[in-house]
Protein backbone atom coordinates (compact mmCIF):
# COMPACT_ATOMS: atom_id res chain seq x y z
CA UNK A 1 0.00 0.00 0.00
CA UNK A 2 3.04 2.00 0.16
CA UNK A 3 2.92 3.41 -3.21
CA UNK A 4 -0.52 5.06 -3.17
CA UNK A 5 -0.31 6.49 0.42
CA UNK A 6 -2.91 9.42 1.40
CA UNK A 7 -1.90 12.85 1.99
CA UNK A 8 -2.06 13.41 5.47
CA UNK A 9 -0.22 16.59 5.97
CA UNK A 10 -2.71 17.52 9.45
CA UNK A 11 -2.28 14.15 10.85
CA UNK A 12 1.61 14.08 10.15
CA UNK A 13 1.93 16.94 13.09
CA UNK A 14 0.43 14.24 15.39
CA UNK A 15 3.29 12.17 15.08
CA UNK A 16 5.89 15.43 16.08
CA UNK A 17 7.32 15.08 19.60
CA UNK A 18 8.26 12.50 21.98
CA UNK A 19 5.42 10.94 22.98
CA UNK A 20 3.70 8.45 21.34
CA UNK A 21 1.42 8.43 18.53
CA UNK A 22 -1.78 7.36 17.00
CA UNK A 23 -1.12 8.49 13.89
CA UNK A 24 2.12 6.51 13.88
CA UNK A 25 0.11 3.57 14.80
CA UNK A 26 -2.15 3.22 12.42
CA UNK A 27 0.32 4.01 9.51
CA UNK A 28 2.31 0.93 10.70
CA UNK A 29 -1.08 -1.17 10.88
CA UNK A 30 -1.59 -0.24 7.18
CA UNK A 31 0.91 -2.20 5.85
CA UNK A 32 -1.27 -5.41 6.76
CA UNK A 33 -4.86 -3.82 7.50
CA UNK A 34 -6.16 -2.02 4.10
CA UNK A 35 -8.90 -0.31 6.25
CA UNK A 36 -6.02 1.88 7.90
CA UNK A 37 -5.75 4.05 4.69
CA UNK A 38 -8.65 4.84 4.44
CA UNK A 39 -9.57 5.60 8.47
CA UNK A 40 -6.56 8.06 8.28
CA UNK A 41 -8.02 10.07 5.22
CA UNK A 42 -11.44 10.19 6.64
CA UNK A 43 -9.74 11.29 10.04
CA UNK A 44 -7.51 13.91 8.21
CA UNK A 45 -10.88 14.97 6.30
CA UNK A 46 -12.45 15.76 9.72
CA UNK A 47 -9.03 17.87 10.03
CA UNK A 48 -9.35 19.91 7.34
CA UNK A 49 -13.47 20.25 7.76
CA UNK A 50 -12.88 20.28 11.52
CA UNK A 51 -16.13 17.90 11.52
CA UNK A 52 -16.39 14.82 12.57
CA UNK A 53 -17.68 12.14 10.04
CA UNK A 54 -18.59 9.03 11.85
CA UNK A 55 -22.82 9.16 12.25
CA UNK A 56 -23.61 8.14 15.91
CA UNK A 57 -25.63 4.65 17.05
CA UNK A 58 -26.05 2.28 15.28
CA UNK A 59 -27.36 -0.56 16.42
CA UNK A 60 -25.89 -3.78 15.15
CA UNK A 61 -25.01 -6.98 17.78
CA UNK A 62 -24.61 -10.16 18.14
CA UNK A 63 -27.31 -12.85 18.50
CA UNK A 64 -28.94 -13.15 22.66
CA UNK A 65 -26.92 -10.29 23.91
CA UNK A 66 -28.05 -6.95 23.60
CA UNK A 67 -25.08 -4.56 24.06
CA UNK A 68 -20.85 -4.83 23.42
CA UNK A 69 -20.83 -3.66 20.04
CA UNK A 70 -21.25 -0.33 19.09
CA UNK A 71 -21.90 0.68 15.68
CA UNK A 72 -20.57 3.14 14.22
CA UNK A 73 -20.73 4.10 10.29
CA UNK A 74 -18.94 6.81 7.98
CA UNK A 75 -20.80 9.59 6.21
CA UNK A 76 -18.87 9.60 3.68
CA UNK A 77 -18.67 5.90 2.81
CA UNK A 78 -18.02 6.72 -0.92
CA UNK A 79 -14.82 8.42 -0.61
CA UNK A 80 -13.73 5.90 1.76
CA UNK A 81 -15.46 2.47 1.26
CA UNK A 82 -12.90 0.49 3.59
CA UNK A 83 -14.39 2.12 6.88
CA UNK A 84 -18.05 2.18 5.63
CA UNK A 85 -18.65 0.05 8.65
CA UNK A 86 -16.46 0.59 11.13
CA UNK A 87 -18.05 -1.04 14.27
CA UNK A 88 -16.37 -1.47 17.66
CA UNK A 89 -16.32 -4.43 19.77
CA UNK A 90 -15.62 -4.33 23.56
CA UNK A 91 -14.31 -7.55 24.80
CA UNK A 92 -14.67 -8.30 29.00
CA UNK A 93 -10.77 -7.70 30.25
CA UNK A 94 -9.52 -10.29 32.56
CA UNK A 95 -9.69 -8.68 36.30
CA UNK A 96 -6.72 -6.35 37.17
CA UNK A 97 -5.80 -6.77 33.28
CA UNK A 98 -3.59 -9.68 33.83
CA UNK A 99 -2.85 -11.37 30.50
CA UNK A 100 -0.21 -13.88 29.25
CA UNK A 101 1.55 -13.35 25.89
CA UNK A 102 -0.26 -16.95 24.52
CA UNK A 103 -3.92 -14.65 25.48
CA UNK A 104 -2.70 -11.63 23.93
CA UNK A 105 -1.51 -13.23 20.40
CA UNK A 106 -4.41 -14.99 20.82
CA UNK A 107 -7.08 -11.86 20.98
CA UNK A 108 -4.90 -10.37 18.08
CA UNK A 109 -5.17 -12.68 15.78
CA UNK A 110 -9.01 -13.04 15.80
CA UNK A 111 -9.11 -9.05 15.40
CA UNK A 112 -6.88 -9.39 12.48
CA UNK A 113 -9.06 -12.24 10.69
CA UNK A 114 -12.14 -10.52 11.86
CA UNK A 115 -11.61 -6.60 12.30
CA UNK A 116 -8.86 -3.52 11.31
CA UNK A 117 -6.55 -5.24 14.04
CA UNK A 118 -6.39 -2.49 15.54
CA UNK A 119 -7.31 -2.25 19.76
CA UNK A 120 -7.23 0.21 21.93
CA UNK A 121 -6.20 -1.01 25.27
CA UNK A 122 -7.84 -0.33 27.54
CA UNK A 123 -11.20 1.33 26.66
CA UNK A 124 -12.18 3.79 30.44
CA UNK A 125 -14.48 1.04 31.44
CA UNK A 126 -11.92 -0.94 31.01
CA UNK A 127 -12.47 -3.36 28.71
CA UNK A 128 -10.45 -4.68 25.73
CA UNK A 129 -11.81 -2.58 22.71
CA UNK A 130 -11.59 -3.86 19.11
CA UNK A 131 -11.78 -0.90 16.97
CA UNK A 132 -13.43 -1.32 13.62
CA UNK A 133 -15.53 -3.72 11.78
CA UNK A 134 -18.07 -5.01 9.47
CA UNK A 135 -21.66 -6.59 10.28
CA UNK A 136 -21.12 -10.25 8.88
CA UNK A 137 -17.64 -10.49 11.02
CA UNK A 138 -18.97 -9.23 14.17
CA UNK A 139 -20.61 -13.41 14.52
CA UNK A 140 -18.10 -15.12 13.82
CA UNK A 141 -15.34 -12.93 15.44
CA UNK A 142 -17.70 -13.39 18.56
CA UNK A 143 -17.76 -17.39 18.10
CA UNK A 144 -14.00 -17.47 17.94
CA UNK A 145 -13.81 -14.51 20.93
CA UNK A 146 -16.05 -17.28 22.84
CA UNK A 147 -13.57 -20.16 22.26
CA UNK A 148 -10.65 -18.60 23.23
CA UNK A 149 -12.75 -17.97 26.33
CA UNK A 150 -13.37 -14.55 26.12
CA UNK A 151 -16.41 -13.00 26.33
CA UNK A 152 -18.09 -9.69 25.13
CA UNK A 153 -18.16 -6.59 27.58
CA UNK A 154 -21.18 -4.22 28.36
CA UNK A 155 -22.36 -1.37 26.28
CA UNK A 156 -25.67 0.86 26.71
CA UNK A 157 -27.95 0.86 29.14
CA UNK A 158 -26.32 -1.85 31.36
CA UNK A 159 -24.41 -3.02 33.82
CA UNK A 160 -20.76 -2.07 32.70
CA UNK A 161 -17.80 -4.46 32.80
CA UNK A 162 -16.64 -4.03 36.08
CA UNK A 163 -13.09 -3.38 36.88
CA UNK A 164 -10.62 -3.42 39.56
CA UNK A 165 -7.08 -2.65 40.66
CA UNK A 166 -4.37 -5.07 40.39
CA UNK A 167 -5.09 -5.45 44.19
CA UNK A 168 -3.62 -8.47 45.94
CA UNK A 169 -2.00 -9.81 43.15
CA UNK A 170 0.48 -7.48 43.24
CA UNK A 171 -0.02 -4.57 45.58
CA UNK A 172 0.81 -4.97 49.51
CA UNK A 173 -1.90 -2.50 50.46
CA UNK A 174 -4.76 -4.42 48.96
CA UNK A 175 -7.48 -4.60 51.76
CA UNK A 176 -9.74 -7.02 50.21
CA UNK A 177 -9.55 -9.27 47.05
CA UNK A 178 -10.47 -7.09 44.69
CA UNK A 179 -9.80 -9.88 41.43
CA UNK A 180 -12.11 -11.87 42.99
CA UNK A 181 -14.43 -9.46 43.94
CA UNK A 182 -14.91 -8.10 40.19
CA UNK A 183 -14.83 -11.70 38.60
CA UNK A 184 -17.55 -12.71 41.22
CA UNK A 185 -19.71 -9.47 40.66
CA UNK A 186 -19.43 -10.40 36.78
CA UNK A 187 -20.30 -13.39 36.85
CA UNK A 188 -23.02 -12.77 39.31
CA UNK A 189 -24.89 -10.30 36.94
CA UNK A 190 -24.56 -11.98 33.16
CA UNK A 191 -27.77 -11.04 32.51
CA UNK A 192 -27.83 -7.30 33.67
CA UNK A 193 -23.89 -7.21 31.47
CA UNK A 194 -25.37 -8.90 28.47
CA UNK A 195 -28.99 -8.10 28.49
CA UNK A 196 -29.61 -3.78 29.33
CA UNK A 197 -32.22 -3.45 31.49
CA UNK A 198 -31.49 -0.10 33.31
CA UNK A 199 -32.39 3.69 32.51
CA UNK A 200 -29.30 3.67 31.26
CA UNK A 201 -25.46 2.27 31.97
CA UNK A 202 -24.05 1.48 35.33
CA UNK A 203 -20.43 0.73 36.55
CA UNK A 204 -18.58 -1.42 39.49
CA UNK A 205 -14.92 -0.43 40.14
CA UNK A 206 -12.93 -1.99 42.80
CA UNK A 207 -10.05 -0.43 44.55
CA UNK A 208 -7.98 -2.65 46.72
CA UNK A 209 -7.03 0.16 49.49
CA UNK A 210 -7.82 4.76 49.48
CA UNK A 211 -4.94 5.19 46.56
CA UNK A 212 -8.30 4.22 44.32
CA UNK A 213 -6.03 2.94 41.12
CA UNK A 214 -8.76 2.87 39.26
CA UNK A 215 -10.48 6.45 40.29
CA UNK A 216 -13.90 4.49 41.25
CA UNK A 217 -14.74 7.13 43.51
CA UNK A 218 -14.69 9.71 39.97
CA UNK A 219 -15.75 6.87 37.82
CA UNK A 220 -18.47 4.19 38.67
CA UNK A 221 -21.45 4.46 39.80
CA UNK A 222 -20.97 1.86 42.90
CA UNK A 223 -17.02 2.30 44.19
CA UNK A 224 -15.80 -0.47 46.50
CA UNK A 225 -12.60 1.02 48.02
CA UNK A 226 -10.58 -0.78 50.37
CA UNK A 227 -10.04 0.19 54.01
CA UNK A 228 -9.22 -0.24 57.50
CA UNK A 229 -10.81 -0.13 60.70
CA UNK A 230 -7.83 -0.14 63.13
CA UNK A 231 -4.76 1.49 63.70
CA UNK A 232 -2.12 1.83 60.87
CA UNK A 233 0.57 -0.47 61.30
CA UNK A 234 3.72 1.05 62.21
CA UNK A 235 7.45 -0.24 62.36
CA UNK A 236 9.53 2.04 64.76
CA UNK A 237 13.01 0.94 63.66
CA UNK A 238 12.02 1.41 59.99
CA UNK A 239 10.22 5.38 60.82
CA UNK A 240 14.34 6.16 62.09
CA UNK A 241 15.93 4.54 59.24
CA UNK A 242 13.74 6.70 56.79
CA UNK A 243 15.29 9.30 59.29
CA UNK A 244 18.25 8.27 59.10
CA UNK A 245 18.16 8.15 55.13
CA UNK A 246 17.37 11.89 55.27
CA UNK A 247 13.91 11.71 54.82
CA UNK A 248 12.39 14.97 56.29
CA UNK A 249 9.45 13.61 58.43
CA UNK A 250 8.14 16.65 59.97
CA UNK A 251 7.81 18.14 56.40
CA UNK A 252 6.95 15.31 54.10
CA UNK A 253 4.75 13.67 56.30
CA UNK A 254 3.50 15.32 59.17
CA UNK A 255 3.00 18.38 57.61
CA UNK A 256 1.24 16.96 54.49
CA UNK A 257 -1.65 14.77 56.66
CA UNK A 258 -4.88 15.82 55.40
CA UNK A 259 -6.02 15.63 59.12
CA UNK A 260 -3.16 16.55 60.97
CA UNK A 261 -2.98 13.18 63.05
CA UNK A 262 0.41 12.64 62.94
CA UNK A 263 3.12 14.24 65.19
CA UNK A 264 7.29 13.97 65.08
CA UNK A 265 9.66 14.28 67.59
CA UNK A 266 12.90 14.19 66.19
CA UNK A 267 12.74 10.62 67.57
CA UNK A 268 8.83 9.03 67.38
CA UNK A 269 6.17 9.53 64.62
CA UNK A 270 3.27 8.75 67.15
CA UNK A 271 -0.09 9.04 64.77
CA UNK A 272 -3.73 10.05 66.32
CA UNK A 273 -5.71 6.90 64.39
CA UNK A 274 -9.13 7.99 65.48
CA UNK A 275 -8.38 11.49 63.16
CA UNK A 276 -6.94 9.62 60.18
CA UNK A 277 -8.88 10.15 56.53
CA UNK A 278 -7.11 7.08 55.12
CA UNK A 279 -5.58 9.56 52.63
CA UNK A 280 -2.99 6.69 52.39
CA UNK A 281 0.12 9.68 51.68
CA UNK A 282 2.10 8.53 54.99
CA UNK A 283 2.17 5.04 53.76
CA UNK A 284 2.93 5.99 50.37
CA UNK A 285 5.87 7.64 51.57
CA UNK A 286 7.13 5.44 54.04
CA UNK A 287 5.85 1.91 52.75
CA UNK A 288 8.54 -0.18 54.79
CA UNK A 289 7.71 1.85 58.25
CA UNK A 290 3.47 2.19 57.72
CA UNK A 291 1.09 0.16 56.36
CA UNK A 292 -2.76 -0.80 56.64
CA UNK A 293 -4.22 -1.98 59.68
CA UNK A 294 -5.03 -5.70 60.18
CA UNK A 295 -9.00 -4.87 60.20
CA UNK A 296 -9.37 -5.12 56.87
CA UNK A 297 -12.42 -4.49 54.60
CA UNK A 298 -13.85 -1.81 52.19
CA UNK A 299 -16.25 1.24 51.79
CA UNK A 300 -18.74 1.30 49.72
CA UNK A 301 -20.15 4.46 47.85
CA UNK A 302 -22.54 4.87 45.29
CA UNK A 303 -23.08 7.55 42.33
CA UNK A 304 -19.96 9.35 40.61
CA UNK A 305 -20.22 10.07 36.82
CA UNK A 306 -18.55 12.11 34.33
CA UNK A 307 -20.37 14.67 32.76
CA UNK A 308 -22.93 14.24 30.03
CA UNK A 309 -26.18 14.49 31.22
CA UNK A 310 -25.45 16.42 34.21
CA UNK A 311 -22.51 17.64 35.20
CA UNK A 312 -19.72 15.46 36.93
CA UNK A 313 -20.06 13.58 40.42
CA UNK A 314 -17.99 12.27 42.84
CA UNK A 315 -19.36 9.30 44.71
CA UNK A 316 -21.00 9.30 48.56
CA UNK A 317 -20.37 7.03 51.15
CA UNK A 318 -23.08 4.47 51.48
CA UNK A 319 -21.53 2.21 53.67
CA UNK A 320 -18.70 2.82 55.46
CA UNK A 321 -16.81 -0.11 56.15
CA UNK A 322 -17.98 -3.46 56.01
CA UNK A 323 -15.49 -6.82 56.95
CA UNK A 324 -13.75 -8.19 53.44
CA UNK A 325 -15.59 -11.59 54.02
CA UNK A 326 -19.01 -10.15 54.20
CA UNK A 327 -18.06 -7.87 51.23
CA UNK A 328 -19.99 -9.82 48.37
CA UNK A 329 -22.70 -10.62 50.26
CA UNK A 330 -23.41 -6.93 51.69
CA UNK A 331 -23.07 -5.60 47.85
CA UNK A 332 -25.38 -7.99 46.94
CA UNK A 333 -27.85 -7.17 49.42
CA UNK A 334 -27.17 -3.37 48.87
CA UNK A 335 -27.46 -3.49 44.90
CA UNK A 336 -30.83 -5.34 44.46
CA UNK A 337 -32.16 -1.93 46.75
CA UNK A 338 -30.57 0.20 44.26
CA UNK A 339 -31.37 -0.94 41.29
CA UNK A 340 -35.13 -2.04 42.19
CA UNK A 341 -35.54 1.96 43.44
CA UNK A 342 -33.17 3.31 40.19
CA UNK A 343 -35.45 0.88 37.97
CA UNK A 344 -38.69 2.46 39.16
CA UNK A 345 -37.74 5.84 39.67
CA UNK A 346 -34.81 6.44 37.31
CA UNK A 347 -35.91 8.81 34.03
CA UNK A 348 -34.63 7.81 30.90
CA UNK A 349 -30.65 8.23 30.41
CA UNK A 350 -30.80 9.27 34.41
CA UNK A 351 -27.71 8.09 36.43
CA UNK A 352 -28.10 6.50 39.50
CA UNK A 353 -25.92 9.57 41.04
CA UNK A 354 -28.60 11.95 39.32
CA UNK A 355 -31.54 10.51 40.63
CA UNK A 356 -30.25 10.70 44.22
CA UNK A 357 -29.48 14.58 43.47
CA UNK A 358 -33.14 15.29 42.08
CA UNK A 359 -35.07 12.80 44.85
CA UNK A 360 -32.64 13.63 47.69
CA UNK A 361 -30.26 11.69 49.68
CA UNK A 362 -32.58 11.33 52.60
CA UNK A 363 -35.00 10.46 50.78
CA UNK A 364 -32.74 7.64 48.44
CA UNK A 365 -31.47 6.43 52.16
CA UNK A 366 -35.24 6.06 53.01
CA UNK A 367 -36.03 3.89 50.19
CA UNK A 368 -33.09 1.61 50.35
CA UNK A 369 -33.50 1.30 54.11
CA UNK A 370 -30.60 2.96 54.95
CA UNK A 371 -29.88 5.20 58.19
CA UNK A 372 -28.44 8.14 57.53
CA UNK A 373 -25.04 8.23 59.44
CA UNK A 374 -22.47 11.06 59.97
CA UNK A 375 -19.78 9.02 57.74
CA UNK A 376 -21.62 9.93 54.36
CA UNK A 377 -20.77 13.61 55.09
CA UNK A 378 -17.48 14.66 53.89
CA UNK A 379 -16.71 17.21 56.47
CA UNK A 380 -18.74 18.51 59.45
CA UNK A 381 -21.84 20.99 58.23
CA UNK A 382 -20.41 20.63 54.37
CA UNK A 383 -23.53 19.21 53.30
CA UNK A 384 -26.42 19.17 55.35
CA UNK A 385 -28.68 17.05 53.52
CA UNK A 386 -30.24 15.00 56.18
CA UNK A 387 -32.97 16.85 57.83
CA UNK A 388 -34.68 15.37 61.12
CA UNK A 389 -38.39 14.80 60.69
CA UNK A 390 -40.99 16.01 62.98
CA UNK A 391 -41.05 12.78 65.14
CA UNK A 392 -37.43 12.94 65.71
CA UNK B 1 -30.23 4.20 1.21
CA UNK B 2 -29.94 0.40 1.17
CA UNK B 3 -32.47 -1.49 -0.02
CA UNK B 4 -33.22 -4.81 1.56
CA UNK B 5 -35.02 -7.69 -0.69
CA UNK B 6 -37.02 -9.67 0.82
CA UNK B 7 -39.58 -12.38 -0.27
CA UNK B 8 -39.86 -10.65 -3.45
CA UNK B 9 -40.48 -7.20 -1.54
CA UNK B 10 -38.18 -4.54 -2.02
CA UNK B 11 -37.80 -2.44 1.56
CA UNK B 12 -35.77 0.88 1.84
CA UNK B 13 -34.13 0.84 4.66
CA UNK B 14 -31.61 2.50 6.68
CA UNK B 15 -28.14 0.94 7.02
CA UNK B 16 -28.65 -1.13 10.51
CA UNK B 17 -31.90 -2.84 8.42
CA UNK B 18 -34.46 -0.74 10.52
CA UNK B 19 -37.26 1.04 8.24
CA UNK B 20 -36.84 4.17 6.30
CA UNK B 21 -40.24 5.49 6.25
CA UNK B 22 -42.45 3.64 9.62
CA UNK B 23 -45.70 4.25 8.04
CA UNK B 24 -44.80 1.80 5.27
CA UNK B 25 -45.37 -0.93 8.41
CA UNK B 26 -47.38 -3.86 7.75
CA UNK B 27 -47.68 -7.46 9.38
CA UNK B 28 -45.89 -8.44 6.58
CA UNK B 29 -43.32 -6.57 7.32
CA UNK B 30 -42.80 -8.26 10.67
CA UNK B 31 -43.01 -11.81 8.67
CA UNK B 32 -40.86 -10.56 6.85
CA UNK B 33 -38.33 -8.98 8.56
CA UNK B 34 -38.53 -11.74 10.84
CA UNK B 35 -35.50 -14.69 9.56
CA UNK B 36 -32.55 -11.95 9.43
CA UNK B 37 -33.34 -11.10 13.47
CA UNK B 38 -33.38 -15.05 14.09
CA UNK B 39 -36.72 -16.01 14.55
CA UNK B 40 -37.88 -18.65 12.59
CA UNK B 41 -41.51 -18.49 13.32
CA UNK B 42 -43.69 -15.97 14.67
CA UNK B 43 -46.04 -16.97 17.22
CA UNK B 44 -48.64 -15.36 19.36
CA UNK B 45 -46.34 -14.13 22.20
CA UNK B 46 -43.83 -12.58 19.06
CA UNK B 47 -47.54 -10.62 17.86
CA UNK B 48 -48.03 -9.81 21.51
CA UNK B 49 -44.62 -7.86 21.71
CA UNK B 50 -44.77 -6.39 18.23
CA UNK B 51 -48.53 -4.92 18.86
CA UNK B 52 -47.51 -3.22 21.73
CA UNK B 53 -44.66 -1.82 20.58
CA UNK B 54 -46.22 -0.88 17.56
CA UNK B 55 -49.07 0.73 19.33
CA UNK B 56 -46.34 2.23 21.87
CA UNK B 57 -44.61 3.81 19.04
CA UNK B 58 -48.13 5.20 17.20
CA UNK B 59 -49.23 6.92 20.57
CA UNK B 60 -45.89 8.12 22.11
CA UNK B 61 -43.57 8.64 18.87
CA UNK B 62 -40.97 6.85 20.42
CA UNK B 63 -39.82 3.19 21.60
CA UNK B 64 -40.51 2.62 25.55
CA UNK B 65 -37.83 2.08 28.20
CA UNK B 66 -37.33 -1.17 28.71
CA UNK B 67 -38.89 -1.94 32.24
CA UNK B 68 -42.02 -0.39 30.56
CA UNK B 69 -42.04 -2.82 27.91
CA UNK B 70 -41.00 -5.86 30.51
CA UNK B 71 -43.43 -4.36 32.76
CA UNK B 72 -46.75 -3.78 30.41
CA UNK B 73 -46.14 -7.50 27.90
CA UNK B 74 -45.41 -8.94 31.32
CA UNK B 75 -42.54 -10.85 29.86
CA UNK B 76 -39.42 -11.20 31.92
CA UNK B 77 -36.19 -9.53 29.98
CA UNK B 78 -34.77 -13.27 29.58
CA UNK B 79 -37.98 -14.03 27.87
CA UNK B 80 -38.05 -11.18 25.46
CA UNK B 81 -34.33 -12.56 24.60
CA UNK B 82 -35.47 -15.78 23.61
CA UNK B 83 -38.43 -14.65 21.55
CA UNK B 84 -36.31 -12.14 19.72
CA UNK B 85 -32.54 -13.20 20.01
CA UNK B 86 -31.05 -10.35 18.28
CA UNK B 87 -32.98 -8.18 21.42
CA UNK B 88 -36.02 -5.80 22.28
CA UNK B 89 -33.88 -2.90 20.51
CA UNK B 90 -32.27 -4.44 17.59
CA UNK B 91 -35.02 -7.67 16.85
CA UNK B 92 -38.15 -6.68 18.46
CA UNK B 93 -38.26 -3.04 17.21
CA UNK B 94 -37.33 -3.26 13.89
CA UNK B 95 -39.88 -6.47 13.45
CA UNK B 96 -42.49 -3.52 14.39
CA UNK B 97 -41.54 -0.81 12.18
CA UNK B 98 -39.71 1.65 14.48
CA UNK B 99 -37.36 3.93 13.60
CA UNK B 100 -33.33 3.15 14.75
CA UNK B 101 -33.74 3.85 19.01
CA UNK B 102 -31.43 5.86 19.83
CA UNK B 103 -29.23 5.12 22.61
CA UNK B 104 -25.72 5.31 24.46
CA UNK B 105 -23.03 3.38 23.14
Amino acid sequence: MADQKRDTKLLDELEKGPWPSFVKEIKNASKTSPVCDDLLGQLELSYEEKKGHWKHGGIVGVMGYGGGVIGRYSDVPEQFPQVAHFHTMRVNQPSGWFYTSGSLRTLCDIWERHGSGLTNMHGSTGDIVFLGTKTDELEPCFKELGEAGFDLGGSGSCMRTPSACAGMARCEWACYDTLKMCNDVTHQYQDELHRPPFPYKFKFKFSGCPNDCVASIARSDMSVIGTWKDEIQQDDAEVAAYAAAGMDIQNDVCANCPSKCMKWDGKKLSIDNHECVRCMHCINVMPKALRPGKERGATILIGAKAPIVQGALLASVLVPFVPADELMDTLKELVSRVWEFWDEYGKNRERIGELIQRVGMSNFLDAIGLDPIPQMVTAPRDNPYIFFKGEE
Amino acid sequence: MPTLELNGKAYVVDEDGFLEDPTVWNEDVAKDFAGIEGITDLTEEHWKMINYLRNYYLQFGIAPMIRKLCKETGFPLNKVYELFPSGPAKGACKLAGLPKPTGCV
